[in-house]
């Protein structure tokens, strides 16, 4: 056993600290410090930075970008990335369809689509939840059927973060209705959302603002060489893909730089005499936030350095649901610092700091994150089976 | 001891549940909602002419002279169907301190408007910066011949937007906790109204050299006492109307249970969300518990702050179990704003964090806890 990285471990995790504080936007990366809207502008912007230097995709394989790192490297890249507040790279595009093209497409569609994807000229969105079809995936019932070199796409989508920021969306869709099992009759399809027939609506969440929608699909028709890899097989390519998802939802590093802000916030908070941060109730609760974001992480850092090429781990399902549960933690804590300044919400021109109206809607938003990319009841059952054998 | 209702307080709330219930469906709350108030004058009048505004007024003030249980009541049933109208904010607490502290002159000239839907009060006492307990107030009240002028900033004041009247705490010069009414629109009153996170309203309000007069007449001296009797007394409004929110979060979610469908079957055939549902009930038996014990001092004329304490606790510890239990289970559509439980959800929220939060709760109740042996109720 060991703890301490190699020293070439040691300057590569300085090298990409150096870049990511000098090469980003401050502006940026104070936003994402102290949690404020990114613009779409501020997500392309910084994503092709990274891009440009080769760092936005190193998951991917080397002809397309990618970096033959260790894990180690890999995890160094994205904690140093989390740490200086950088926004991660596009996950729709880094890690989720990029990888499948990657994997599963075929040459053209390699060629079409990766570069372009990689360098976010476009901007893609998951199209797979449906409003009978959440945890049960596999019970989707978006149509496509062949005509000619084309499907005719029917059905809806829900819960599609930023469709209205998007150019393409990815989408499962059944192509077989008479599969003898669910899963066996799906297919993953690509299409432009600008395609006749596609029609996007605001869904507006308890924060109050906009960031998924549902989508409708009339008659849509997709280009048949915009399917991915083989008809029928969409649920082998969902599996890998979500898979992806899930251990890129733990944001262990994102989580300590809002521990760190809490600080200072709680630091400023008058409470009694002292301050909040002094009061040992307050503290308490911090430290044990804290240390439970310690295990979390030694628990990923025993994912990566054991890790074998390619096969899943289960524990990934330990980081989605504890990495959720701590990042909930965490903005419940900045609510907690808040107190009474929490309540109003764009109140400009009022005594309330700004960072403390935000606390609300933020806290309550995050609620989210327990929930998408499989949620925790989800990931239980997946230990109870695949770890457990329950 | 005897935790029933009288028939009469079974029969007030099923009033006050149907008036809602008529007055409110999904949609139209949610464009009141929208309203620059967030509430509805139409609902407000329906209140007043139920005499549910003057309900704990006296009689001789127009009021029905009801107590703090008739009061519990009439806000669980608000707190269930999520009625945005400013009860406890422009009524019971400001309403509440006139008629503590107010001369018999004040009282009659205020708070039968009050009760009749005519005028609205606001308690504005918390200042930037402060927390509950927030005993140290920092505006300033100045003599000014038979009145005073009042300076300084107050912040958050609770629908202090749509007030004709706020009741400010300020420093007297003679030291001590001043009570003063203020006219929302007299000179030298600044106000900023927001919306809150939790969908209702408030505002910040500044104060420069504003005319004021002194609650209590000219004798009054410090306020502070009635200060906290009404805090202890607005905590036990807000646990009522929070163990309603539970409740109807609760019903949500067990009927959502029942309804909704995921590989092939109804979620209620998941054991792992049933026996949450059981735990969500058994965090809202508590809270009631909690809530009646804190409404039955007050009703027993006690107005003890470790009491106001050990309930709020309870019920904003439950609160939190219950709203965070409610989304989950629901899904994505528990985040919506379409979708009503997202609203009990926020509501809790907020509750949970008014008039003193768990970390605030459990700090006065930790400070005496060497002081006695057997915790006894
Ligand atoms: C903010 C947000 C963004 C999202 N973005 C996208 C996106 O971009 N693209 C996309 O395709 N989807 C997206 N999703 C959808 C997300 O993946 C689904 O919400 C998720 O799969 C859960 O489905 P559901 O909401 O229908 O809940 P349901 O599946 O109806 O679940 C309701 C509750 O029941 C539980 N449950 C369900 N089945 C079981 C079971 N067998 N055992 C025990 N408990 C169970 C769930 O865990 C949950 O608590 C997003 C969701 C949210 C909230």
């Amino acid at each position: 056993m060991k703890l301490a990285l190699s020293p070439e471990e040691v300057a590569f995790r300085d090298d990409l600290n150096r870049f990511y504080r000098t090469e980003i936007p401050q502006e940026i990366r104070d936003k994402v410090q102290y949690g404020l809207d990114l613009t779409r502008d501020d997500v392309v912007t910084s994503h092709k930075i990274l891009n440009d230097a080769g760092l936005a995709v190193p998951r991917w394989p080397v002809e397309w970008g990618g970096k033959n790192w260790t894990p180690m490297q890999l995890h160094l890249w994205e904690d140093e990335l989390q740490l200086a507040s950088v926004p991660d790279p596009l996950t729709f595009n880094a890690n989720m369809i990029g990888p499948v093209i990657a994997q599963f497409g075929s040459p053209e569609l390699k060629q079409r689509f990766l570069p372009a994807t990689a360098a976010l000229d476009i901007w893609w969105c998951q199209g797979f939840s449906e409003p009978d079809a959440g945890s049960d995936l596999a019970s989707l019932r978006t149509t496509a059927v062949r005509d000619g070199d084309s499907y005719i796409v029917n059905g809806q989508k829900i819960w599609t973060t930023m469709a209205q920021w998007a150019d393409w969306i990815f989408c499962l869709v059944r192509t077989d209705p008479n599969a003898p099992k669910r899963q066996a009759g799906i297919s993953l399809v690509l299409f432009d959302v600008k395609t006749p027939g596609v029609t996007i609506r605001p869904i507006k969440l308890i924060d109050g603002r906009h960031e998924v929608n549902e989508v409708f699909f009339e008659n849509v028709r997709v280009p048949a060489d915009q399917l991915v890899g083989e008809e029928n097989q969409g649920w082998t390519y969902a599996k890998f893909l979500l898979g992806n998802e899930r251990t890129g939802i733990t944001a262990v590093g994102r989580t300590k730089v809002r521990l760190a802000v809490a600080k200072e916030y709680a630091a400023q908070a008058k409470s009694g005499k002292s301050t909040l941060l002094d009061d040992p109730r307050f503290a308490a609760r911090l430290a044990g936030i804290e240390n439970e974001l310690l295990a979390l992480e030694l628990t990923l850092l025993r994912v990566v350095a054991n890790s074998s090429e390619g096969r899943p781990n289960p524990a990934s399902s330990v980081l989605k649901m504890r990495g959720s549960e701590l990042q909930q933690a965490a903005t419940e804590l900045l609510l907690d610092i808040a107190g009474p300044d929490a309540l109003p919400v764009g109140g400009a021109e009022t005594a309330s700091p700004d960072w403390a109206q935000r606390t609300g809607p933020s806290y309550l938003n995050f609620r989210k994150t327990t929930i998408y990319g499989g949620s925790s009841e989800v990931q239980r059952t997946i230990i109870a089976s695949t770890i457990l054998g329950l | 001891m005897d935790f029933e209702l009288t028939e009469e307080q079974v029969l007030l709330g099923a009033t006050v549940r149907d008036l809602l219930a008529r007055a409110y469906d999904q949609e139209s709350r949610l464009k009141t909602l929208e309203t620059e108030s967030g509430w509805s004058r139409e609902v407000w009048s329906q209140l007043a002419e139920l005499g549910v505004l003057g309900l704990s007024f006296d009689e001789e003030d127009g009021g029905a002279g009801a107590g703090p249980v008739e009061t519990m009541v009439v806000l669980e049933e608000l707190g269930r169907r999520q009625a945005p109208e400013p009860l406890l904010d422009a009524v019971l607490l400001p309403g509440g301190l006139v008629r503590a502290v107010g001369t018999a002159e004040q009282r009659q000239r205020i708070l039968p408007e009050v009760a009749g839907g005519a005028r609205l009060l606001a308690f504005a006492h918390d200042e930037p910066g402060s927390r509950w307990p927030d005993t140290e107030v920092a505006v300033t009240a100045v003599a000014d011949g038979s009145g005073f002028r009042l300076s300084g900033v107050k912040n958050p004041v609770a629908h202090g937007d749509c007030a004709d009247e706020l009741v400010v705490s300020a420093v007297l010069p003679t030291g001590g906790t001043g009570l003063f009414l203020v006219a929302a629109t007299a000179e030298g009153v600044r106000r900023t109204p927001y919306r809150t996170y939790d969908e209702r309203r408030g505002a910040q309000i500044d104060f420069e050299s504003a005319p004021a007069e002194l609650l209590g007449g000219p004798e009054a001296g410090d306020a502070s006492g009635a200060i906290a009797a009404a805090i202890v007394a607005a905590q036990a409004s807000l646990n009522a109307e929070a163990v309603g929110a539970m409740t109807e979060a609760l019903r949500l979610t067990s009927e959502y249970l029942k309804t909704r469908k995921q590989f092939g079957v109804t979620l209620s055939k998941f054991q792992a969300l049933t026996h949450r549902a059981a735990d969500m009930y058994v965090s809202l038996e508590l809270a009631r518990s909690m809530s009646y014990y804190a409404t039955a001092a007050l009703a027993d004329g006690v107005t003890d702050p470790m009491i106001a304490s050990r309930a709020k606790l309870q019920v904003d510890r439950s609160g939190r179990h219950i709203g965070q239990e409610a989304v989950q289970m629901h899904g994505g559509i528990g985040i919506t704003t379409e979708y009503p439980v997202s609203h009990y959800v926020a509501r809790l929220t907020a509750i949970g964090r008014t008039f003193g939060s768990d970390l605030e709760h459990l700090r006065l109740l930790a400070d005496r806890v060497a002081g006695y042996g057997l915790a006894e109720l």
